[in-house]
């Protein structure tokens, strides 16, 4: 543990470093949307770059994992995801079908790989 | 399942019954579920760089950000302060555009400022994906009420499994550990491609998933600012030129 981190406190390091530089996104969400019409032009545009961020987000935690994550190697993570997507597709777009497969395919690869 | 809410509500009663439905929209939702998987995770993860469960229950309440808790988590202890601060809040961007996409559809001609305080904070991916699809369904003055419920609904889950994720780690082998964090970014993927109907949520969605890691490989910094701005502006210009054609 750092100094820093252990005169802080877990507590108020929380609040500095985790809690307020996360919520400040929101908060400025907050008062940019103030005025702005359902319908109008940029909400649409706004709309669609949220949803490629979040798409960003979700192939960045496939592909740089961390935590327990990490230890899996990157082909059976990427093989997991085409697995259960091409489940997903083809199971009536069953969420529940392509999170079971790719789970499957995750850590029967993970056992398979292993050293 | 069936929610039930009653046919005529009263002016009352409305906002309680549109809270309700919400809470069980939640619970119906593949999101309680496998956020609840990703959060036993993140307890783990808590539970081993040595924090208390009372702090890891906290971070789901104030954060409410799978990504920023794990960050924040595995760096707190090693990187300076302000390199975990700025790591955490990069991590985060999403949410401007997502609160802004989203209020414009909650509030009407009498909502305040304040009634929109509790909607901003527990806005996140799963809660923003379910609603965007839901709320044009609704009643505009039950849209608060319905979006909270369904917030809370959402973040219930995983503020129990954080607690639960501290008491079993240790003991879940690290293959079944990523597993579980695992189960966030394969579920959101699908909801969201299942929730994207019109032309333009999917070439954000497709042009997102391949530029996002590309920016990452670029080290450019603020890869996912950029990822939102220039996959999502191509989108709105194909959506565009597919209106004008028409």
């Amino acid at each position: 543990m750092s100094a820093a981190f252990s005169q802080l406190g877990p507590y108020l390091a929380l609040i500095l470093v985790g809690f307020l530089p996360n919520e400040i996104w929101r908060l400025l969400g907050l008062l940019v949307a103030r005025g702005l019409n359902e319908d109008s032009e940029i909400v649409v545009w706004v709309r669609a770059v949220a949803t490629a961020i979040l798409a960003g987000v979700i192939a960045q935690l496939i592909v740089t994992s961390s935590g327990a994550l990490a230890t899996i190697p990157l082909a059976v993570r990427v093989a997991a995801v085409v697995a259960g997507f091409l489940a997903f597709l083809l199971i009536r777009r069953s969420v529940f079908a392509g999170v079971a497969i790719g789970e499957a395919v995750l850590i029967v690869g993970a056992f398979a790989l292993a050293p | 399942m069936s929610s039930a809410p009653p046919a005529a509500p009263s002016p009352h009663d409305s906002s309680l019954a549109a809270f309700a439905h919400g809470v069980l929209t939640a619970g119906r939702s593949v999101f309680a579920y496998v956020l609840f998987g990703t959060y036993i995770g993140i307890g783990a993860l808590a539970h081993d760089f040595g924090f208390s469960v009372g702090w890891m229950v906290l971070s789901t309440v104030l954060i409410w950000a799978a990504p920023a808790q794990v960050i924040l988590i595995s760096t707190l202890g090693s990187a300076a302060l302000i390199d975990t601060a700025l790591a955490v809040s990069l991590s985060s961007v999403r949410f401007m555009p997502m609160v802004v996409a989203l209020l414009p559809m909650l509030r009407d001609a009498r909502t305040r400022t304040r009634h929109l305080l509790v909607p901003t904070h527990l806005t996140a991916i799963s809660v923003w994906v379910e609603a965007m699809r839901l709320l044009p369904t609704l009643p505009r003055d039950h849209r608060i009420a319905f979006y909270n419920g369904l917030g809370t609904g959402l973040i219930t889950p995983p503020i129990i499994a954080g607690a639960i994720g501290f008491y079993v780690a240790g003991q879940v082998p690290v293959v079944f550990a990523a597993g579980l964090l695992f189960l966030t970014p394969l579920s959101m993927l699908m909801s969201i491609t299942r929730n994207s109907r019109t032309l333009i949520d999917r070439a954000a969605l497709a042009l997102g998933f391949v530029i996002g890691p590309l920016m990452a490989a670029t080290k450019v910094g603020l890869d996912l600012m950029w990822t939102g701005i220039i996959a999502g502006t191509i989108a709105y210009v194909v959506h565009r030129l597919r209106e004008a054609v028409r």
